[in-house]
């Protein structure tokens, strides 16, 4: 018998997911079937719309509500900005960016301004969204009440009645315990004074940015299959109570590089003798800061003194 | 000076690359063919199929083997490549009354109609490791197969006992439409059908710690197997524009029908129920668990309590798919360090106010650089 | 000669997903007037943008309701059959979407899904193909039915004036009372020749008299109004 030619037998795998699949991947079908679930979103702003999500080529929990509602979306003239912790290189940014590469051939960026479409999973970008875009956010658990009540039946009963006291009780509850709020990501929203919502594991840093945004906040929750949106220029409301208002993160000392304040920072362990510095986690609002120091500090050494920042 | 992580598009490539690599194994060993798979793995193809929701050994034998033989990795890309195809309709439910048997028991009588067929079974082997299965070989050539059983001769046990009023007849089909919860997010409490087609998509493992369950104790159904059939089956479909059923051919598949205890209430008389489980294949374990948990499932509906959770719909349904479980579980792996930040803030902070409270004059406290402000 | 059917979208993977996102910003910005581009040229009185919105968005899963003028050529029907797979209903209770060519006899908002309080999104979208449309202050209007209404709520930065036409008399009292069901309630689209807008349940109608900038007039009644 011949041995196997370990050169034939090492051929490379590369993945071509664009051929011979739709554009943006979901058949049409599939897409008008989210299309109207997110009409019906928009139309009752914070109520999560069941819509029966597909079994997509990457694992739930990566992102598949996400994905699906930006290929339903996504058009050939638009932009998509992908990030994941506010970062656009981390790994599973980088993967769903070239997964809409490879099936939509779309253009993409990591300038926020750029995008026309920004999915995004844990943040809220720094730089202020603008009409005309749209905000995508990955949504593992799309219900607010489910670790105070786990069935699907009372929650829905809940939610149709605007019964939220359990939330309120859990909120005070904590007050009592620790003296805060112990909640400092995906902390609850209400949405236009009706629906109690979860805006996804943003830290609470991030919660203003959704109230009165004018751009179009879209959710997407791939194994919970549901949908909901937040319009623009819409009240969001993080619960509080008047003797403990609403409170954010605030770090006391600017990104170690760009040197921005009132930003989120990452927490960034240099060795194992306690060093750590902290620095931007929106990685594009960190660079565009860099790159005007750097275009200021080349026109100072121009000359162009009078155009510098 | 601290430069941020760059290169994720570079290390996914190289990962991939290594994957492939990994995947073949030791180049001077000879590689797996598909067709190797389908026939000396056929248990584990016939589970891919299952849990994977579409019945093509060859797919599921080559999902396999690019997952380097993990189930619930295969069952995914079985089902990933699954909702791509397109969707004719439904075809004629299949009748496993006259299904050409490979294998037939019954534990509930000696002897009945047609015979007990043993057929191909792990049941009454000895499970000493044979080495001799080390080299290549051929094993002894079988016992010539009776003639193939008469469905006609072989009535479901439930059949029989259906005619005496002592089991629950099956639910009449009144031919309207079957969910589908691929099409349709399954919506609370989900009916039979529904509940049926979850199970059967549903992780082994799961299921039959649910089943094994319900026999220690939480939510005791007395279960009996009714009758357990392997064998093929015709399965017709019937195209709009011709109006009449056309065979698409056979498919494999493994029937349990559980036979449980039943008090009655109200208007309806003692009598046995029903707990029911089918699936692609050869999958005893699997069809037996999934009956066992179908029973239970139905508790509401036999006025039982609910209170175990075997018999809560929700617990079930939303915790039996293995991709649904395994993406969540794995996504842990995924960065989260913006939450943990935000965790590690509080947990600072609470640290800080727990350490001042307890000594008066407070120490130092673990340095946070982030405070609370007003919105 | 058998009359021919007439054309979809020349692309209806870039088409459909155009003429969605046109509907989803008008959804999004109730009473923001936008364009809506079409090449198709449907069986009257279908008219291009309903023919548009309704290629983009129905299929074999939502139960479509005519007008009784696109009932009564059966043109329109087969056109949308043909294109859609869509079931045609004769209830407008059962609709998912209404098509209606002729707003000033839109049937009452009562006779459409609301949806239930645990599924509120179990409701209709009405497509209005409407003659005038506008999103401007003031009153550049003449003698035609026209309901003339200010807007706040989602979607919406302060305030939004928006009127079209024709629409039944008592349009105004019935948004108000579409509104106050919220959750619960319809939603509807009007598409102009070329233009398109969306009016979602949330969109809370404004008293006029209230609204710094506005004539007063122009509060929560029908009014004699046209615009070009």
């Amino acid at each position: 018998m011949n041995p196997p030619n370990p050169a034939v037998a090492r051929a490379t795998v590369t993945v071509s997911a664009g051929a011979g699949y739709n554009f943006a991947y979901l058949d049409e079908g599939t897409k008008r079937m989210i299309r109207r679930a997110i009409l019906k979103a928009i139309a009752i702003p914070g109520y999560q719309v069941p819509f029966a999500a597909r079994e997509m080529p990457m694992p739930y929990g990566w992102g598949t509500g996400g994905v699906q509602v930006t290929a339903a979306i996504l058009g050939a003239a638009d932009v998509l900005k992908v990030i994941d912790q506010g970062a656009d290189d981390t790994t599973n940014a980088v993967s769903i960016r070239r997964f809409f590469t490879a099936t939509a051939g779309i253009a993409t960026t990591t300038r926020t301004a750029e995008a026309t479409v920004i999915q995004t999973r844990h943040r809220i970008p720094e730089a202020p969204l603008a009409e005309g875009q749209v905000l995508v956010y990955q949504v593992p658990i799309p219900e607010p009440l489910r670790f105070l009540e786990p069935r699907e039946t009372e929650t829905r009963q809940l939610h149709a009645l605007a019964e939220y006291g359990l939330m309120h009780v859990k909120l005070y509850e904590d007050i009592a315990r620790h003296g805060h709020i112990a909640t400092t990501y995906a902390y609850p929203v209400e949405v236009a004074g009706r629906y109690v919502m979860d805006p996804s594991p943003t830290p609470k840093f991030d919660n203003p940015k959704m109230d009165d945004c004018p751009a179009l906040q879209l959710f997407g929750a791939g194994r919970e299959k549901r949908i909901y949106a937040i319009p623009p220029y819409t009240r969001v409301r993080s619960l509080d109570f008047e003797d403990h208002p609403f409170r954010v993160q605030r770090f006391d000392r600017p990104c170690a590089l760009c040197g921005a304040e009132d930003v989120y920072l990452d927490e960034v362990v240099l060795d194992d003798a306690g060093g750590r510095m902290f620095v931007c986690s929106d990685t594009d609002h960190c660079e565009t800061r860099l790159g005007e120091t750097r275009l200021a500090e080349t026109r100072l050494a121009d000359g162009h003194t009078g155009e510098a920042a | 000076m601290y430069v941020a992580v760059k290169g994720g598009e570079a290390a996914i490539d190289n990962a991939h690359r290594l994957l492939a690599e990994v995947r073949r194994g030791d180049p001077a060993v000879p590689e797996l063919t598909v067709a190797q798979i389908r026939e000396q793995m056929r248990l584990l193809v016939d589970r891919v199929m299952t849990e994977g929701s579409l019945y093509d050994p060859d797919l599921a034998a080559l999902a396999l083997k690019q997952a380097r033989g993990d189930v619930v990795e295969a069952v995914f890309l079985v089902r990933a490549y699954r909702t791509t195809l397109p969707r004719f309709g439904a075809t004629e439910p299949v009748d496993t009354g006259a299904m050409t048997l490979a294998r037939r028991i019954s534990a509930t009588f000696k002897d009945l109609p047609g015979g007990q067929v043993l057929g191909p079974t792990f049941d009454y082997t000895h499970r000493l490791v044979d080495f001799g299965l080390a080299d290549a070989g051929s094993p002894d050539p079988a016992a010539e197969a009776e003639p193939e059983a008469d469905a006609a001769a072989c009535p479901r046990v439930t059949d029989l006992l259906g005619q005496a009023g002592l089991l629950e007849p099956s639910p009449p089909d009144e031919g309207a439409p079957v969910g589908d919860l691929t099409r349709e997010p399954v919506d609370y409490p989900a009916d039979r059908a529904v509940r049926l087609q979850g199970l059967a998509r549903g992780d082994e493992g799961f299921l039959l710690a649910l089943g094994y369950s319900t026999q220690r104790g939480y939510g005791r159904t007395h279960p009996f197997v009714g009758e357990i059939r392997v064998g093929a089956v015709e399965l017709a479909f019937t195209p709009e524009e011709l109006g009449f059923p056309v065979s698409l051919g056979t498919v494999a598949l493994t029937e349990c029908q559980m036979i449980n205890q039943f008090h009655g209430h109200g208007a309806v008389p003692p009598q046995f129920t029903r707990g029911y489980g089918l699936v692609f294949g050869q999958g005893e374990r699997k069809a037996m668990a999934m009956a066992l948990v179908d029973r239970s499932l139905r508790a509401a509906e036999l006025g039982e309590p609910v209170a175990v959770p075997a018999q809560d719909q929700e617990f079930v349904l939303a915790h039996c798919d293995s991709l649904q479980a395994t993406g969540f579980v794995e996504h842990m792996k995924l960065p989260h360090y913006v939450d943990f930040q935000a965790e590690l803030e509080l947990v600072r902070r609470l640290r800080a106010e727990h350490a001042a409270r307890a000594a008066a004059p407070a120490p130092a406290s673990d340095e946070s650089p982030l405070r609370e402000a007003a919105e | 000669m058998a009359p021919t059917l007439a054309h979809g979208f020349a692309d209806p993977v870039h088409a459909g997903q155009a003429v969605f996102r046109a509907a989803m910003e008008a959804l999004s910005r109730p009473g923001r007037i936008r364009p809506l581009v079409t090449a198709l040229v449907p069986p009257a009185p279908l008219t291009p943008e309903l023919a548009a919105l309704a290629l983009a968005l129905t299929d074999a899963d939502t139960p479509v309701w005519l007008d009784a003028p696109l009932r009564a050529d059966p043109a329109v029907a087969g056109f949308l059959r043909f294109h859609t797979g869509a079931p045609l209903v004769a209830n407008p209770g059962g609709a998912a979407f209404a098509l209606i060519a002729d707003p000033a006899r839109c049937p009452p908002f009562t006779d459409f899904a609301p949806g239930t309080p645990a599924y509120p999104d179990a409701s209709a979208t009405l497509i209005l193909a409407v003659d005038t449309l506008s999103d401007a202050d003031g009153r550049d209007f003449a003698e035609q039915a026209c309901a003339r209404q200010v807007f706040a709520g989602p979607g919406i930065r302060g305030t939004a004036p928006f009127a079209a036409g024709p629409l039944p008399a008592d349009w105004t009292a019935r948004w108000a009372a579409n509104h106050a069901g919220f959750p619960l309630g319809i939603d509807c689209l009007f598409v102009a020749p070329g233009r398109l807008a969306g009016l979602p349940r949330s969109a809370r109608p404004v008293d006029a008299e209230t609204v710094p900038g506005s004539d007063g007039s122009a509060g929560s009644e029908a009014l004699p109004c046209t615009s070009r």
